[in-house]
């Protein structure tokens, strides 16, 4: 497998001179996309890309270059342009590739063979059926928006001159559909999707079951009243506020003042209920991989103990800088990126078993329940830890969903919230991205509407 | 990049199987970019990117592949793959033969950009670090971020047209923390232009260095925002994210014929306060989202979207108008040659009106004076938007008083816009990325001081 791509890499790594450390990460990957409107194929995508991005450090000194191919041309030129680009660096002793460190990479599966032998129309069949089936679903749905499928298949090797070989290779698909319900002037909108490593794992009526509920739920949405009061966040919203913390507690972000957990190692940062883990090697994860993007074996880190924060997570850099080791932890967005410290599979330890959403709602009371959230990139800072963001969903009373309420606003600070999760769901679930998620309630946050 | 018998053969070929119109879309582009961070030069990074995107229409079906080989034979394979389309569909071998290309000519005349220089941009970057730490004690930590990207695209279609473009853009920003007893704060400050390196020739790093420092450490004395409904006055040029978020998304066209937008089928009415007219406008001079042609070879233009709070048309693209009948308005655009374009804006910006900036302020007894935003999102179905602050004011007794920490603010897009009851003249436009569908485009957003009579603000203060 890979065995082209490896022997690019390699020939690549000849040309370093020996006072060089060089670093070359290569990629290749083919994608199909289809997009399913109104009972036709609005769109369908096919593309292979592929390419490289190489680290060249000299005199203590970075420097990286990338190019969209696998040329051995264009990936001559990217090497003199790394090598350039590391002569106006600052010199660091700490910048340093990663060096094999004697952790054994555990395999995981990650790559589906039947994928890539499935046909395109089927693909196209599945995308149209599920927007057929979701119109159907429901009288109260006005529009199908889209129903999407894409799939990707990605090969990635990683060889340095400090004697890292590595390489991985996942497949990943998607189906998704989004509507909007409702008469008149009224809109709703809501969305629901299945991921799989292949195509058969995908599953259409979950994806049109959750749009639909989503959707017809809010009917009848009024804006919401302001007030202070419990908070609940369904599993989608809570998994995205876990990858939010978890920002915070990237060893380079701490280290650069850039995090609220600075200087906090060892306190109490969150409720005793609170173990959060970042363990790529749990198979299912989503993001789950045998190595980091420095070719390092990926392992599983302790992050918060029972609301104790006990490590930060780093790459080589920035743990050479904090005076530790990588724990493992590099990732990095494709090939035109650098590595950085970041975690691919989050896991809040969950709640007493039998503790599903319901039964967090119930124990609640009264409050809001969370179904989505808008404007994160504008209103969370993981350097403040100030939060405020657009909300929608529906009021908790008497321990039960009740009335849809929109355009209202939930503001607290992160630190805050980690402090008062009331409780934590059992209703555990990998989701897309880089955490499962799981219903968390928050127990007092500040709403504003009306 | 590729020459002419060689586009007419692709297209020949992409139509091959049948389709109503096929199109190829090359683009070569470069960027390079360093950062400083922590006081060091951390990183210098250049990267290289050439490929071609061949679109095949049959009906309301797109076919699309795209290929990093701009070979014939690359291009061939490419087309072969986007024609898969046509030839499943089942209309038959409807084959419309590829014209004679004849280039359409851009409004804007190319110019020659000075190329990014390395040493120059370490020197850049150092002088904005120390102009921010110059700035107190307090400030804890200054990023700053410097790069340069030149985009040539070249664009056929089977109906003739042949367009080119070259689309330089620079952008240096700088981010500052500012520690104090009640924590960390930050302070954020960009530049962003269609120029090469010569936009440093007239922007001072050093004043906008002070100026993301000086935001973060006024911030480390500020009180949490209220929370629920007060007037808003928005500073001129405080980034006109308000205008992009609670109408502009719901004006393009896609959202549009999809029924899934506010503003679908109300071309004619009274959509905001008459003081809003807002105009969309790919042609102006340097702005972040100017450009010669769009992504699909149309000429960038202007086009006035609301005149005197009267909806007077939507944004278009290629597809969108052809569905309609129609000509594209120029707003075809797409990432990169990877990507499908789509119906964007360009700069987007509400028309400055007659009052006196600081006349608003003194005209209103109680509220928040927005002197910065940060980004924004919007569902286009239900008009919900929310968009964030990253300085803002108290205003009491009509003047402008304590900070506030950072908040998002939210509203509904039509009723927003009913709700402006004031604009000044003092007009300034602010660069961002705007982002669709998992695609990025450089955009300007623009406005003068203005002032929304109510909208809830999501803080933390009772």
């Amino acid at each position: 497998m890979s065995d082209d791509l490896l022997d690019i890499a390699e020939r690549a790594v000849g040309w370093a001179d020996s006072h060089e450390e060089v670093e070359i990460y290569v990629a290749r990957g083919t994608e199909t996309e289809i997009r399913a409107y109104d009972g036709a194929v609005e769109s369908l995508t096919s593309a292979t890309s592929a390419g490289v991005g190489i680290r060249v450090i000299d005199n203590h000194r970075m420097g990286f270059a990338w190019a969209g191919s696998l040329d051995p041309t264009v990936i001559e030129e990217t090497m003199a342009e790394a090598r350039d680009n590391a002569r106006f660096a600052t010199p660091d002793e700490h910048v340093r590739l990663a060096v094999p460190d004697g952790v054994p990479a555990r395999p995981v599966s990650s790559w589906d063979d039947e994928l890539a032998k499935v046909p395109t129309t089927e693909k196209v069949a599945l995308a149209l059926a599920l927007e057929a089936d979701t119109r159907a679903a429901d009288q109260r749905i006005r529009q199908v928006d889209s129903a999407d499928y894409g799939d990707g298949m990605v090969e990635a090797v990683l060889a340095t001159t400090t004697g890292i070989r590595s390489s991985t290779r996942r497949t990943s698909s998607y189906l998704g559909v989004s509507v909007i319900a409702g008469s008149g002037d009224e809109s709703q909108t809501g969305g629901g999707y299945s991921v799989a490593r292949g195509f058969s794992g995908l599953d259409p009526d979950r994806a049109r079951d959750d749009a639909v509920l989503r959707s017809t739920r809010m009917l009848g949405a009024t804006k919401g009243s302001s007030g202070r009061m419990a908070v609940v966040f369904d599993r989608r919203i809570a998994a995205t506020l876990l990858s939010i913390v978890a920002s915070a507690l990237s060893g380079e972000s701490v280290a650069k003042h850039r995090s609220f957990f600075a200087d906090r190692l060892g306190e109490l940062v969150a409720d005793p209920r609170v173990t959060l883990v970042d363990d790529p090697t749990d198979a299912r994860a989503y993001n789950a991989s045998a190595f980091d993007a420095e070719g390092l074996a990926c392992r599983r880190n302790v992050l918060i103990d029972q609301g104790r924060l006990t490590s930060f997570y780093y790459d080589t850099l920035a743990g050479a800088r904090a005076g530790t080791a990588s724990t493992g932890s590099a990732v990095r967005g494709g090939f035109a990126s650098t590595p950085s410290p970041g975690c691919r599979a989050l896991l809040l330890t969950p709640g007493p078993e039998g503790q599903g959403q319901d039964e967090v709602v119930g124990l609640v009371g009264d409050g809001l329940f969370v179904q989505s959230i808008t404007g994160v990139h504008s209103g969370v800072s993981t350097i403040s830890g100030d939060f405020s963001v657009g909300a929608e969903g529906l009021m908790i009373r008497n321990g039960r969903l009740a009335e849809p309420v929109r355009e209202i606003t939930i503001a607290s600070t992160l630190q805050r919230m980690l402090q008062s999760i009331v409780a934590i769901g059992s209703d555990l679930e990998w989701l897309p991205g880089i955490a499962a998620g799981m219903t968390v309630a928050i127990g007092d946050m500040q709403a504003s509407g009306s | 990049m590729i020459e002419n018998p060689v586009l007419e053969r692709v297209l020949a070929e992409a139509l091959r199987h049948g389709g109503d119109f096929a199109e190829v879309f090359a683009e070569d582009r470069t960027n390079s970019s360093a950062v400083l961070d922590d006081g060091r030069v951390e990183e210098l990074s250049s990267g290289r990117e050439r490929g071609a995107g061949i679109r095949v229409i049959s009906g309301e079906t797109t076919g699309y592949a795209h290929t990093a080989d701009l070979s014939l034979e690359g291009l061939l394979r490419a087309a072969e793959a986007a024609s898969a389309v046509a030839r499943s569909d089942g209309r038959g071998e409807r084959v419309v033969p590829a014209g004679p290309l004849s280039e359409v000519s851009s409004l804007r005349a190319l110019r020659d950009h000075a190329r990014a220089d390395k040493a120059g941009t370490l020197e850049l970057l150092q002088r904005a670090d120390h102009a921010a730490r110059s700035q107190g004690g307090a400030i804890s930590q200054v990023q700053a971020a410097c790069g340069t990207s030149r985009r040539a695209v070249l664009i056929a279609n089977s109906e003739g047209l042949l367009a080119r473009d070259e689309q330089t853009r620079s952008r240096f920003s700088v981010s500052c923390v500012a520690s104090g007893d009640a924590g960390l704060q930050t302070g954020y400050e960009t530049v962003a232009r269609t120029l090469g390196f010569e936009l440093f020739d007239d922007v001072s790093v050093e004043a906008l260095a002070e100026a993301a420092a000086r935001r973060a450490l006024t911030k480390l004395a500020a009180r949490p925002a209220p929370s629920g409904e007060l007037p808003v006055v928005l500073a001129g040029g405080s980034g006109g994210i308000l205008f992009h978020e609670a109408c502009g998304h719901g004006l393009e066209a896609d959202h549009i014929v999809k029924d899934a937008s506010v503003y679908a089928g109300r071309i004619g009415q009274l959509v905001a306060s008459p003081l809003v007219t807002l105009v969309d406008d790919g042609t102006v001079d340097t702005e972040w989202g100017t450009f010669g042609v769009d992504d699909e070879g149309r000429p960038a233009q202007r086009n006035v979207l609301i005149d005197q709070g009267v909806l007077t048309d939507y944004l278009w693209d290629y597809v969108r108008s052809r569905q309609e009948g129609r000509r594209s308005s120029g707003n075809g655009r797409r990432q990169t040659y990877q990507h499908l374009p789509m119906v964007r804006m360009t700069n987007t910006f509400l028309l400055p009106g007659t009052d006196d900036a600081e006349e608003i302020v003194a005209q209103t007894p109680r509220g928040v004076y927005v002197a910065q935003l940060g980004g924004g999102q919007v569902n286009t179905a239900t008009g919900d938007f929310v968009f964030g602050t990253t300085e803002a004011y108290l205003i009491e007794d009509g003047k402008i008083t304590e900070p506030l920490r950072d908040a998002n603010l939210i509203g509904n897009g039509p009723e927003v816009l009913k709700r402006v009851d004031a604009v000044g003249t003092d007009f300034a436009m602010t660069p961002g990325t705007c982002g669709k569908d998992g695609q990025s485009v450089p955009v300007g957003c623009g406005q003068a001081t203005m002032r929304l009579s109510g909208v809830t603000i999501g803080g933390t203060a009772a």
